[in-house]
């Protein structure tokens, strides 16, 4: 190690440069030697060993340690990041995945051997369905991006059905970049809707834009603005008139649980992030779990195998003759299944609306709070998130950018950034209903902080952090100059 | 409300801070018709003690391989998982931090990829791997993408040894681009020129190989990559990080792209997920690569540094013309591949390769002697074989079942056609009493005539 008088920031090997020939952290369980030897021909037996680390235990086990020391994390501190929904991950609902009766399981076994496990994921369904107002269900998804597209498939399957795949999927410019990737994938080309001055979908350029061509829409709602899109029953009709379906992006959903349903709004299929809105921990970036609810006319599309339940037994459904097929080898993150539904236990129907009322009370107080320094992008209530322009700051000169690695120094996720590209020097604020009041002020007041940093010492900003364990990055280049492996050769 | 910190008194206060009288108050751009009035129809809120209680239920209805000797594999395994990777694994620094979208207080995460990167390349040989994907299926997926989208041509040639279940994914992923697929016959379980180059024209973007293959078999890659490479197409093998101990790697025999499940590598069967999709390409394919890739860099202090890089390739960047919708993948499953590795090291790898490869040959030579059991298959098996049971497969599973084993995985499950088949796989968790058990069962399973 190179050691640092400050140690957070002394350089770490990495686990290559601490293996020596010939230790070990590992000692394989026993082979009796009554057992043949395991025969291969010479050409098909490895001669040169994976050069996998040779370390003990224990010293694989404080390398991953002090790595750790390294990451920002929602148990550590206050990590608003807009889209995200980092909240609070239950310790109960890791123990519960972690059960043998679950972690035991594998995916092959049916009937009487796994009837546990289908009950769980009927039990989330049922719970998921009514959360949504929608009529049916696949969990199969392995993350939001992956339920987006499995949802395109269905809505494909849908108009090849009627007669005609069609050709365009419409979107906001303020969606996901998701949103645009799932629609080429699913074969689909994309037009892009300017939003209007409210934020909102404009529904005059969207009724220019509907014809027969157009096989859906799909928007969040609320919209990465973190505004409700008021108008929604009117752009639901329209797209319907025209023939085409409607996709609710769900990664918001953590505003709406119990407040109001996309089913009711009249949405065709929505999905929902289990590892947003209900609690799973995120993994730095997964294992996600994104389902897809659905309305009835799509049901015969869904992914196989479909979870079915008679009076005696659940069963897996594999004779669907109009399903688009499977998305995920199995049924999907049980793992995340088993947590989410130890999370709508805990919280109940009444605290599933309490998480959304916080949720969009935290939000609505940071509007407020930091409004006398920070412009609001639409100044009016907002839902679960608040979206702010740098733009103020940017005239003292001071970028977005700035402003985010400065909070790190204090020990803070900066918000999301940049996004939506819609917003100039972008800050998107989540800061979900995990969040004390106190954590909330103390944020307020460290971003007034940076304001006044910005107009008295602005050079402060632009060489932020100085505290992480490293300071900015050159992520050019890092492009530019590839290095995506520890060894230079192949052997 | 033990997750909600705010009480009644602090949200009436931040409600009058806000200006607002009452919380409907900031409902006002939701229309009254499309508000919810009632309570949602779920139980209402129960404590930890109890929701355990009823998950704790739930899990003692299934029967599982940590109390069952289990033979089932087909894509899955129960390979043992040291505690100090569930250790690592629970710490919060990774399982609660998100997508390193900061580097500077996302090096832990960072670091770790790229040394799970690495570990991945050397595993098969290969010179790049990126961050993970969702599982075997959906890296097959994205290797059928890379590979119509690198040779301009839209048809796929695979066998019959490939997993179902990943081809299944892979076709539902690229039917919408128009990609087809063919299927070449493997005779007698092995993956042979003579049936692929049936299906080879200058049509075929790229051919895929399982290896070792769905059955356990192991072919000779050696050939079969090099006449697929004089038809111009690309050579995608699905192989098994867990072989690559003892088996000599893809890369070696001149593979385009790897794929493979890591679930083994430190991760439960936990029902089919979280799994681990491992994607591996030459340095050519790079940029067409799907997913997250971490490259090493500087900091302004000129100290090593790591970040997520080509990102030009991403939806969050390129949104309509990124490689792949990507976004969220396996971070904390590939995390715990890493830990596996780090602990199983190169010498780990090859005795659990060897534990595998010798207890199949010693179930398969007992099996051998009881009447009404049979092996289509000849070669070398790693840790995988086909049995063709008296009778029914899931007929034999229900009574090995009952008896406390779980014996195989029925081919039907599969969808597949082979109603006596049952494919069998053995890790080093089976023990010599546990394959006994199994060949006494199935003898009883004669001799009392049920079949």
């Amino acid at each position: 190690m190179k050691r640092n008088i400050l140690a957070l920031q002394s350089e770490m090997d990495m686990i290559f440069e601490l293996s020596r020939n010939g230790r070990s952290g590992y000692q394989v369980p026993p082979t009796s030697d009554q057992l043949p030897e395991f025969e291969i021909p010479q050409e098909l037996r490895r001669n040169a060993a994976p050069r996998l680390p040779e370390v003990s235990e224990n010293t694989t086990v404080r390398h991953y340690v002090n790595l750790s020391t390294r990451n920002h994390h929602i148990d550590k501190d206050f990590y608003p990041l807009g889209s995200c929904t980092m909240k609070y991950n239950p310790k109960v609902n890791d123990e519960m995945s972690a059960l043998p009766g679950f972690a035991g399981l594998n995916p092959w076994q049916t009937g009487a051997t796994a009837q546990g496990a289908m009950q769980l994921m009927y039990e989330l369904s049922d719970a998921l369905l009514e959360v949504t107002g929608m009529d049916d269900i696949t969990l199969q998804p392995a993350a939001g991006a992956q339920g987006e597209f499995a949802a395109l498939l269905m809505f494909r399957a849908y108009h090849q059905k009627n007669g005609n795949p069609r050709k365009r999927i419409i979107i906001p410019d303020s969606a996901h970049g998701t949103n645009p990737a799932s629609i080429i994938l699913a074969g689909y080309a994309v037009t892009q809707l300017p939003s209007d001055s409210n934020g909102l979908m404009d529904t005059e350029a969207l009724k220019r834009a509907l014809d027969e061509d157009v096989a859906g829409l799909m928007i969040t709602n609320p919209n990465t603005l973190g505004l409700f899109e008021s108008n929604i029953s009117k752009i639901i009709d329209l797209v319907h008139e025209a023939g085409g379906l409607v996709y609710m992006d769900g990664a918001n959903l953590n505003a709406l649980m119990g407040i109001s349903r996309p089913g009711d709004m009249g949405f065709d299929a929505c999905h929902m992030n289990l590892h947003k809105t209900f609690s799973t921990p995120h993994g730095g970036g997964g294992p996600g779990s994104g389902p897809v609810a659905i309305k009835e006319k799509l049901t015969r599309f869904l992914p196989v195998p479909v979870l079915t339940k008679t009076k005696a037994e659940f069963a897996w459904d594999w004779d669907r003759p109009d399903s688009i097929g499977s998305v995920h080898s199995f049924y999907g993150n049980f793992g995340m299944h088993v947590r989410a539904l130890a999370y709508i236990k805990s919280m109940g129907g009444d605290g599933l609306r309490a998480i959304s009322e916080n949720a969009i009370i935290n939000a609505n107080y940071l509007r407020k709070k930091l409004s006398p320094a920070y412009q609001v992008f639409v100044d009016k209530p907002c839902m679960h998130e608040v979206v702010l322009s740098g733009n103020l700051q940017k005239q003292k000169g001071v970028r977005t950018t700035d402003i985010a690695k400065r909070l790190l120094d204090f020990g803070i996720h900066p918000p999301t950034v940049y996004f939506p590209l819609i917003v100039p020097e972008c800050l998107m604020i989540e800061p979900t209903e995990s969040e004390s009041r106190e954590t909330l002020d103390e944020f307020v007041e460290v971003m007034m902080q940076i304001d006044r940093e910005a107009s008295e010492s602005p050079d402060l900003l632009k060489q932020a952090p100085y505290t992480t364990p490293v300071r900015r990055l050159d992520e050019a280049g890092a492009a530019r100059n590839l290095n995506i492996r520890f060894y230079d050769d192949i052997r | 409300m033990r997750y909600i910190p705010n009480t009644p008194d602090d949200r009436s206060a931040m409600l009058r801070d806000i200006g607002v009288s009452s919380f409907e108050d900031l409902l006002t751009a939701i229309p009254k018709d499309l508000r919810y009035q009632k309570p949602l129809n779920i139980a209402p809120g129960k404590s930890e003690w109890e929701v355990r209680r009823e998950m704790e239920a739930m899990a003692l209805k299934n029967q599982n391989a940590m109390s069952t000797p289990c033979f089932m594999g087909a894509g899955c395994y129960d390979h043992f998982v040291p505690s100090a990777v569930n250790a690592l694994a629970s710490r919060s620094e990774y399982a609660t931090a998100y997508t390193p979208y900061q580097p500077e207080v996302a090096q832990g995460t960072l670091q770790v990829i790229y040394e799970f990167q690495t570990m991945i390349s050397e595993l098969f040989a290969m010179p790049a791997a990126n961050a993970s994907l969702y599982d075997g299926g959906n890296a097959l997926s994205e290797a059928v993408s890379m590979a119509c989208a690198h040779t301009k041509r839209r048809r796929v040639v695979w066998t019959e040894a490939v997993n179902p279940a990943y081809r299944r994914v892979a076709r539902t992923n690229n039917v919408a681009h128009g990609v087809t697929f063919d299927t070449a016959p493997c005779a007698n379980g092995c993956q042979s020129n003579e049936d692929i180059a049936m299906l080879l024209s200058e049509d075929v973007a790229a051919v895929v190989l399982q290896y070792p293959n769905f059955y356990g078999v192991v072919d000779d890659l050696k050939k079969l990559i090099e006449r697929i490479h004089t038809a111009g197409a690309l050579a995608i093998v699905v192989s098994d990080p867990m072989a690559m101990g003892v088996l000599a790697p893809p890369g070696r025999f001149g593979a385009d792209i790897v794929v493979g499940e890591g679930q083994s590598l430190g991760n439960f069967m936990s029902y089919g997920g979280p799994y681990l999709g491992l994607f591996a390409c030459t340095m050519e394919l790079v940029r067409l690569m799907p997913g997250r890739i971490v490259g090493v860099t500087k900091d302004l202090d000129r100290k090593r540094g790591f970040v997520l890089t080509l990102q030009t390739r991403e939806q969050h960047i390129r949104r309509d013309k990124a490689t792949s919708n990507v976004c969220t993948n396996q971070g904390l499953i590939a995390t715990r591949a890493t830990f596996y590795l780090s602990l199983v090291g190169p010498q780990g790898l090859r005795d659990i390769g060897n534990a595998c490869g010798r207890r199949a040959a010693y179930l398969i030579s007992k099996l051998r002697d009881v009447p009404g059991f049979g092996f289509p298959h000849s070669g070398p098996h790693f840790r995988e074989f086909l049995l063709r049971v008296p009778g029914k497969a899931e007929e034999f599973f229900d009574h090995m079942a009952a008896h406390g084993v779980l014996a195989g995985v029925p081919l039907v499950r599969l969808g597949l056609a082979d109603e006596r088949g049952l494919l069998v796989a053995l890790t080093e968790t089976r023990t010599l009493e546990d394959m006994d058990l199994y060949v006494s069962l199935a003898q009883k399973y004669v001799a009392e005539g049920k079949r």
